[in-house]
């Protein structure tokens, strides 16, 4: 018989009377569950159940990439009211519990990632075959969102493989592989390609038991069991997230610790009613904001064909080296060149340990190494696509380079520089095709910083820009374009905001306690500490760099720390004393200022930093300007970034703090002009 | 493919090699495929055509490992060559990485292909460790019985002697026909000549002074550094002893005939990993991508003789290929012979320059001739450098090229012995261009 036509999905009838769900939304790549697929699916699961010609129902993705990526983010963040929002969740709800309760079997067919929805649609589904392959990844990635899984995964999936497992997944946002998820439980089996298929026939065809939580597992989920989890898990999770920056994760913890797993419905609705009032609050809002940035980032460079695969990468060095690692292991042929061998080994090192680190087989890491070529004759260049110079920070010494490299490099080839500190329009006096020239600037430590400035001088060429800009997409880092300025966008903002650090230092005010305030406010780490990790003769070099075009004071203390070898983490000493790689700090004592004051302090001059590189042109997104703050300094991610955090203040409020900051402490916190331009 | 040849020339347009290492009793820094891979990456990225562009990786190989099956194909992959490109192995001993150039100039002059990877690697110091039969067949009782009681009746049965290993480094240098290891076959060349100690220890000296002297010139230039996981760099042959001198060789104890022989460790060539590729060209590809030349393979000659003597293989190689091009001793203005041990280099010189040996074993009237010392391994031999065995034929090859152009002359020949009694040798012409040759 022929099945009834639909828009997102489509159902075959096979010869062994199992039919094929396939979902293939309309008019996207990607599966997602939005209002219209679901009323779609309520129709189809409505009409299943009614059917007693089929023995089972397949479950899967008729997208080539993928199977359910999840809830629509747009939709969910569009809610303005709580009511609307817990309908929405309660009617996927219902029709999942409709689709776990239909009288023939169910198989979750998971080929490709299976992520938050996806994920949940599958729980409710009798069983759950996974393709094992490296695209197979298996996440409840809600938490990142700032918000739970809704659709039943704080229920289901705790009541299938008990609560630590299933916590440590929602909790943690993590994903998993096809191979791991069968061996937690929650995937019947994982197979290779070739048997993805029968293994999901031969689920309806055998029927063989569901899965169930050990005995240890359900005692987990019990009555007595829950209190005694629940309060190792608010432990761990205190370590991890601030309770009043990040609710998400607690909120599934109480809920949970109240209901169980056993009373479904019950459950069900408290999830529901949870989440709904968390997508209302200011946290998900803003992190779906950051996440959508992410993804608005990755279209910067939209219509670009340029499809980089040999990158050529001058100095060896700490950024160098990295650069060229991380290249290496997004899959590019690489080239790194250095006077000697002897530069090149130390970087060659490194690689083969962040490789260990991320792919862990020998299998993996081999192909990885083969393509990371250290190359002192600089052969490299004249088959790169993408040539980056990472040498030292000398005008003269990288004029040189790029004069040789202009006559080396493909013509198609983008020359890049990831100077922090150099001009651009400075360097390219030497080329005589200075168009050819851009900044990529990368951050320290480059496999774990996912932002890259693209750096635009007077002369660069929009294709040059467009083509870094591609690059670095194709690397799988975040790109910002950001012009030509002493400092380009995040060490310029992230300067004032140390130096105000070391200026409390100066005041009396003990480093903990800056750290602890500006931690408090949800950076990553404070600025004191910030500085000596990144060494603090770095810090100083860019600031004597800063202060010579904006002027401003540099600490005494650090000029005097840096003489006195000094550096930081990396000499043992700094700011603070580290013991086998681990942070000393004193207990703190009494505070000579308004605790409050310190985070103003702090924070405010970030925001006008940010303001004066609005005003000056430095970025001329300001949605771009928060990505670029989020992803480059760690910018409390929750706030959606310093322009959003605000525009939630109030544009005035923040200006009248200034004034008074100002007034209280000194001219550096007199108000940009270029507030005046935002509302 | 027919095998009408259209009698293509072959040419060498390029090759590298890894540094040497000398192996130190244990497993080095690098697997075979690891070696050559690392070569072959730094070879083609001076290239101006990509990897994919290679038509067939041939290389030779003696001691794969257990991981390295057909590494000539696993080589290929992990170079980017794809999976379209094919790539085999080759194994000829000592002269396995000759034979890969010989296969590969063959497809090339039959016009299978215009670009042709080849070379050879061994990583002797990875040689395995293995069970010997006694331990074999009691693992085979052990996996066998079933039952505890078979088991613990298995167990009682256990031998400690079971234990030891079988070195298959040393049973690969050892001859399975006459029974003699590769240092005992030297030592028949010693006695036949009447080659004394105290010849082959200077022999051996000036080895490692000719080495020494060519990397400090410069001359060395195909040699590329290897980089480990661990932060070194390795960018010189590890063997080299610069500082080695006749009174430091005297001291050291024969090791093959420990009590009345004379072939050392100092005067033989070492156990080493390394690797040495080359790419060969047809007329068409060099025109094609404008690729510098190298050199001209012209020829290559493969013999046989008594495996008791195989060191005086590249003498029975050589003469015919040189009486086939009409070329005398004199005509050749290089040579590069392999030193598996100093004794069997001094034997080939020696028995050319014998009217019995000449006429005996060769069906000449009188001594071939002698070849000065002075046009012999330039810079150096085995002995300093190393002798990773599937390695060597084609690094003295590659070698000969740039002494050939270093020094603007026409004709070398690159000859090697090979355990098993054999030798192999291959006329390399010093050309610049295509079209030098054909006008």
């Amino acid at each position: 018989m022929s099945e009834q036509q639909y828009k997102n999905w489509r159902l075959e009838l096979d010869q062994e009377h199992i039919l094929w769900l396939y979902f293939d939304k309309a008019g996207e790549s990607v599966n997602s569950f939005s209002r219209d697929v679901l009323e779609e699916l309520n129709s189809i699961v409505d009409d299943l159940a009614k059917r007693e010609d089929i023995v089972g129902v397949i479950l899967r993705s008729g997208k080539e990439k993928g199977f359910i990526a999840g809830a629509d983010i747009k939709q969910l963040s569009s809610f303005t009211e709580v009511d609307d929002a817990v309908a929405f969740i309660r009617y996927g709800q219902k029709l999942f519990d409709k689709l776990e309760n239909l009288p023939m079997p169910t198989v979750a067919l998971i080929e490709g990632f299976c992520m938050g929805g996806g994920f949940e649609i599958a729980l409710a589904c009798t069983y759950r075959v996974a393709e094992d392959n490296d695209g197979t990844r298996l996440a409840l990635p809600e938490v990142k969102l700032g918000i739970h899984p809704g659709w039943g995964g704080t229920v289901r999936l705790p009541k299938l493989i008990g609560a630590p497992m299933a916590m440590d997944l929602i909790l943690s946002g993590r994903s998993v592989s096809a191979r791991a998820a069968k061996k937690m439980g929650f995937v019947d089996a994982a197979v290779p390609k070739r048997h993805a298929v029968k293994a999901a026939r031969e689920f309806i065809i055998k029927r063989p038991p569901v899965h169930r939580a050990t005995a240890l597992q359900s005692f987990t989920n019990s009555f007595l069991g829950r209190p005694f989890i629940a309060k190792m898990i608010r432990k761990q999770l205190a370590r991890k997230a601030n309770k009043k920056h990040y609710p998400g994760p607690y909120a599934v913890v109480e809920n949970w610790l109240r209901h169980g797993v056993n009373n479904h419905d019950e459950a069900m609705i408290t999830e529901a009613n949870s989440i709904g009032e968390l997508l209302l609050s200011g946290t998900p809002k803003n992190l779906i904001r950051v996440y959508n940035l992410s993804e608005d980032m990755k279209t910067l460079a939209k219509g670009c064909d340029f499809k980089p695969k040999r990158v050529h990468v001058i100095g060896a060095g700490v950024m160098g080296g990295d650069i060229a690692a991380w290249c290496a292991l997004r899959g590019m042929i690489v080239t790194l060149e250095d006077r000697e061998a002897k530069f090149i080994a130390p970087a060659i090192k490194r690689a083969h340990k962040l490789y260990k680190k991320k792919l862990r087989s020998k299998l993996k890491i081999t192909p990885v190494m083969d393509r990371l070529i250290p190359d002192v004759s600089g052969a490299g260049a004249k088959t790169a696509d993408v040539i980056i110079e990472a040498i030292y920070e000398n005008l003269e010494a990288k004029q040189e380079l790029f004069k040789r490299l202009e006559k080396e490099a493909k013509p198609d080839a983008i020359l890049a520089t990831n100077t922090s500190s150099i001009p651009l329009d400075e360097i390219n006096t030497a080329m005589s095709n200075p168009g050819r020239l851009v900044g990529i600037h990368f951050f320290n430590p480059v496999a774990m910083m996912p932002l890259v400035e693209v750096v635009k001088g007077k002369k660069s060429s929009d294709e040059t820009v467009k083509k870094a800009l591609s690059f670095v997409v194709e690397i799988a880092r975040q790109p910002i374009e950001v012009n030509s300025s002493p400092g380009f966008l995040v060490n310029r903002v992230l300067m004032p905001y140390m130096m105000e650090a070391m200026t409390l230092l100066e005041e009396g005010v003990p480093a903990s306690v800056v750290d602890k305030v500006a931690t408090n406010f949800g950076m990553p780490m404070g600025p004191v500490e910030l500085a000596d990790t990144v060494g603090l003769d770095i810090c100083l070099s860019v600031a004597k760099n800063l202060s010579e075009h904006f002027g401003g004071t540099i600490p005494e203390r650090l000029t005097k720390m840096v003489e006195a070898g000094n550096l930081g983490r990396k000499s043992g000493k700094g700011f603070y004393y580290y013991k086998n790689g681990k942070t000393v700090k004193n207990k703190a004592g009494s505070l000579p200022i308004d605790k409050k004051d310190v985070e103003q302090r702090l924070v405010g001059r970030m925001l006008n930093e940010a303001v004066a590189c609005y005003r000056e042109g430095v970025i001329d997104d300001l949605n771009l300007l928060d990505g670029g703050m989020i992803f480059g300094t760690g910018f409390a991610p929750f706030t959606g970034g310093p322009i959003n955090y605000a525009r939630d203040k109030g544009i005035n409020n923040i200006t009248d703090n200034l004034i008074k900051l100002q007034q209280k402490y000194g001219e550096r916190f007199a108000p940009d002009a270029g507030w005046e331009k935002i509302d | 493919m027919q095998y009408k040849t259209k009698n293509n020339d072959v040419y060498i347009v390029d090759g590298s090699r890894s540094s040497f290492l000398k192996a130190k009793g244990k497993p080095g820094a690098f697997a075979a495929s690891d070696l050559a891979v690392y070569t072959g990456r730094e070879l083609l990225k001076r290239q101006p055509f990509g990897a994919d562009a290679i038509g067939e990786v041939v290389t030779g190989c003696a001691m794969a490992s257990p991981d390295e099956a057909n590494i000539g194909r696993l080589v290929s992959l992990r170079l980017g060559c794809g999976d379209s490109t094919p790539g085999w192995t080759v194994h000829r001993n000592c002269a396995s990485g000759m034979q890969a150039l010989d296969s590969a100039a063959k497809d090339v002059a039959l016009g299978r292909h215009d670009l042709v990877l080849a070379g050879g690697m061994d990583a002797m110091s990875r040689s395995p460790l293995l069970f010997n039969d006694k331990m074999v067949n009691w693992l085979a009782g052990w996996y066998g019985a079933k039952s505890f009681l078979a088991k613990l009746k298995m167990a009682s049965k256990f031998k400690v002697s079971y234990l030891a290993p079988v070195i298959a480094l040393l049973r690969g240098l050892t001859d399975p026909v006459c029974g003699l290891n590769m240092g005992q076959t030297a030592e028949n060349i010693a006695h036949q000549f009447n080659i004394t100690r105290a010849e082959m220890d200077a022999y051996a000296v000036e080895s490692h002074k000719r080495l020494a002297n060519a990397f400090e010139k410069g001359y060395m230039g195909e040699v590329e550094p290897l980089y480990d996981t661990k932060g070194n760099v390795f960018a010189t042959d590890t063997g080299l002893r610069a500082d080695s001198s006749t009174e430091k060789l005297a001291r050291l104890r024969p090791i093959f005939d420990r009590k009345f022989g004379s072939v050392t460790a100092g005067n033989s060539s070492q156990v080493t990993d390394g690797a040495a590729l080359l790419i060969l060209a047809s007329a068409d590809a060099v025109k094609k991508y404008n690729l510098p030349v190298l050199g001209r393979i012209v020829d290559t000659n493969w013999a046989g003789c008594s495996p008791a003597f195989m060191g005086l293989g590249p003498v029975y190689a050589a003469t015919p290929l040189l009486r086939r091009n009409q070329l005398s001793l004199n005509d050749i203005d290089y040579w590069e012979t392999n030193e598996a041990f100093a004794a069997q280099v001094l034997g080939c010189l020696k028995a050319w320059e014998s009217d019995d040996f000449c006429q005996k074993e060769l069906g000449l009237d009188k001594a071939f001739g002698t070849i000065d010392h002075a046009k012999l391994n330039v810079d150096g031999g085995a002995i300093a450098i190393g002798h990773p065995i599937g390695a060597s034929g084609a690094r003295i090859v590659l070698h000969l090229c740039h002494v050939l152009k270093r020094n603007k002359a026409k004709y070398g020949v690159a000859n090697i012995c090979i355990g098993g009694g054999q030798g192999g040798a291959m006329l390399i012409e010093n050309v610049d261009s295509v079209e030098e040759v054909q006008s």
